[in-house]
């Protein structure tokens, strides 16, 4: 079968010769592992550990491809890294597709490669599946879900659940923010913006499991995705009845982002990250934390952004670069362009 | 970034807060026009770098505040319409209207895209030619001139599916209405980017006549800062004049080319203002050259005005009379993600930057 020239047809998920076609020269081709080349109708997963990790994410993203990445590497590196958060090393993922008819194959299997490319560098194993095609305009090209297991270690049960965090206590994240908000839409085909802005879409189980494993005092840990660092924060002062505090100054921002903030009149803190992990842990730690952190590829521009206050509980209060405060709320709605 | 950062500086900005404090003596009400500077103001805390006999009243400059709930309900009205096509910057998406708002009325089916720049409309209007296509025109000087360039654009390629809903509404007039009404302000602070477009020309009556100080100012914090030192200094030696501070951008001649587009395309009407009322020639019409291109010519709709929603004060917030702090809505039955109010949805709308940055 010539992939490249071909589409896809409502009968490439009708479960005939051609659906098996497609799984044999592409899904198998490169997802291809002991476990998943059983063809079982449930994956057998050989697994020692005291507690499991088990979440699930669906991406509809719009474009597919943007600078960065595309749908494929975003759906391994947004499932892993919700597993690896929790203090689980991510290790089995299940990939479902739901593919618009005459989608072309060629995308799919640029998207399947990445995807597969991702899980490799992750080091984490494809093991199940599903192939869906609906009619033309039942959904918007392709939708991917993924599902991941993962592992947790006793000692480390807890770094979601931000217990015993205390004022004093420090937020670190690992680089800029808002990158991939920001890339995605600059990628849009209605949107006339040339920009250099490149998504940070990325597998952080590397990064946190050195974390984990030479820092033994992590009291929280989440990926800012959607919504960005400001709900990521609100939730954190909500839950622990604590106020946090953010200095702008230390923020980190690259320069394109911030350029497209300030134009559309959006807040960094409120655009989508799919690369970057936000951490607290106690003053004392800190610096030995940020220094694990920065000495790994994907933490060289960690930074400490913020403390857990006493004042102003469960809000979240942002010291601005001209001496002034404000709260910093949760996103409402979509980040809007502005007119004037 | 280059030509930002620069005026943001934090000793800049407290050079000019104690100039400020040496210089004013007496109270003085001064009146930011733009939602743009009222936005700043909030955002950078500038409130806390003044002194207390300086007073700073919001004005009536942000578009979709003032253009209100008939707007909405009239584009949700053209979205009934057979085939159509509402296309509108985002702003107005989550605007209610009076039974409903454009977001809900796109999930129920209608077919409303969200555009960044009015040339896309043209695109849309091209690849969908058995469509109407509708642009929600609405915002002062800085937007109109767009709108204008897309309507004489769409006559020269011959586009005859593409329409405008036009709520584009001119500065000058309302500022002038509100010194007539009797609202106690001692000076403007102009907004930039309108007078970028008009030039300054427009504010020599509110100077001259009303002796009233006007400083066109810039969106940063030490233009801020500068712009009310510059009131605060014509007040102290009672020399109203017209100035301008944002001399990176704006020119007294304004941009003769984006004026000219203007002039091409729309004619002054009289339009109605939320909490204002009816402002004799302060709107923007279409004129008779690219009728064509009105959606009110082409699918005349009679849409009733509805009431301001009760309890709502947008009116008066509008005109500088009450603070959203005095609005008893305000953050409890009105918040952004559940507005009552058009001041509290759009993004430069005093009550929502009152609430973001309420502390």
């Amino acid at each position: 079968m010539n992939l490249k020239s071909e589409k896809i047809l409502l009968s490439h998920g009708n479960g005939g010769r051609m659906m098996h076609n497609l799984i044999e020269n592409l899904f198998l081709k490169h997802f291809g592992n002991e476990i998943l080349e059983e063809q079982t109708d449930a994956a057998i997963l050989p697994v020692d550990a005291p507690f499991l990790a088990f979440t699930t994410d669906s991406f509809v993203i719009d474009p597919l491809f943007f600078p960065g990445g595309n749908i494929g590497k975003l759906a391994v590196c947004g499932t892993v890294n919700d597993l690896a958060v929790s203090g689980a090393v991510p290790l089995y993922l299940s990939v479902s597709f739901i593919i618009e008819e005459g989608f072309p194959i060629g995308e799919l299997e640029l998207i399947v490669k990445s995807l597969a490319d991702e899980a490799r560098y992750a080091g984490v194993k494809i093991v199940t599946g599903d192939t869906k095609v609906v009619n033309k305009g039942k959904c918007d090209k392709l939708f991917i879900n993924t599902a991941g297991i993962g592992t947790v270690r006793k000692e480390d049960q807890l770094v979601a659940k931000a217990q015993n965090i205390q004022p004093g206590d420090v937020i670190i994240i690992n680089g800029t923010i808002g990158d991939h908000g920001m890339a995605v839409m600059s990628a849009r085909e209605s949107f006339n913006f040339k920009s250099t802005i490149s998504s940070d879409c990325a597998s952080l189980n590397h990064l946190i499991r050195s974390m984990l494993d030479q820092s033994g005092e992590i009291k929280f840990m989440r990926d800012p995705t959607r919504g960005g660092v400001a709900t990521v924060l609100n939730e954190l002062a909500a839950k622990t009845t604590l106020g946090i505090e953010v200095n702008e100054q230390d923020l980190p921002v690259s320069k394109g982002v911030s350029a497209m903030c300030e134009i559309l009149g959006f807040d960094p803190l409120h655009i989508a990250n799919e690369g970057k992990v936000l951490v607290v842990t106690s003053e004392a730690e800190s610096l030995h934390l940020l220094n694990i952190m920065k000495s790994h590829p994907l933490g060289k521009e960690s930074a400490i952004i913020g403390h857990v206050v006493t004042d102003h509980p469960g809000k979240v209060v942002l010291k601005t670069g001209t001496g002034g405060k404000r709260i910093i709320d949760m996103l409402t709605g979509d980040p809007l362009p502005r007119i004037c | 970034m280059q030509y930002i950062d620069e005026y943001r500086k934090k000793d800049l900005i407290l050079a000019v807060s104690e100039e400020i404090k040496r210089s004013s003596k007496k109270e003085i009400t001064l009146m930011e026009v733009c939602g743009g500077h009222t936005m700043a103001i909030h955002r950078f805390g500038l409130h806390s770098l003044l002194p207390a006999n300086i007073h700073l009243l919001s004005g009536p400059g942000c578009p979709v505040c003032v253009s209100g709930q008939h707007f909405i309900d009239t584009a949700i009205a053209y979205s009934k319409i057979p085939g159509a096509i509402i296309t509108t910057y985002g702003d107005l998406i989550r605007v209610p209207g009076s039974a409903t708002s454009l977001e809900k009325e796109k999930a129920n089916g209608a077919d409303i895209r969200i555009i960044y720049s009015v040339l896309e409309v043209l695109e849309i209007a091209k690849n969908n030619p058995a469509n109407p296509v509708f642009f929600l025109g609405i915002g002062f000087e800085t937007t109109s001139p767009a709108t204008a360039a897309a309507i004489i654009r769409a006559k020269k390629e011959g586009i005859d599916n593409f329409f405008v809903l036009s709520a584009h509404k001119i500065m000058p007039p309302v500022m002038k209405a509100l010194v007539i009404e009797g609202v106690k302000i001692d000076g403007f602070i102009a907004p930039g980017h309108v007078s970028a477009i008009t030039g300054t020309s427009i504010y020599n009556e509110l100077a001259g006549k009303h002796g009233l100080g006007v400083v066109v100012s810039g969106f940063e914090p030490v233009d801020m800062m500068q712009s009310i030192l510059m009131l605060v200094r014509q007040f102290e030696a009672s020399a109203p004049k017209v100035e301008i501070q944002y001399k990176r951008i704006v020119h007294p001649e304004g941009n003769l080319i984006a004026r000219g587009l203007l002039a091409q395309a729309f004619e002054l009407q009289d339009d109605t203002w939320r909490g204002l009322g009816v402002i004799p020639s302060s709107g923007l019409k279409i004129t008779k050259e690219f009728s064509e291109y009105d959606a009110g010519t082409k699918y005349p709709l009679n849409v009733p005005v509805p009431p301001d929603p009760k309890g709502c004060i947008c009116g008066s917030v509008l005109r500088g009379l009450k603070t959203p702090n005095d609005c008893k809505l305000f953050a409890t039955a009105c918040t952004p993600s559940d507005p009552v109010g058009a001041c509290m949805v759009s993004g430069e709308g005093t009550c929502a930057t009152y609430y973001k940055y309420r502390s």
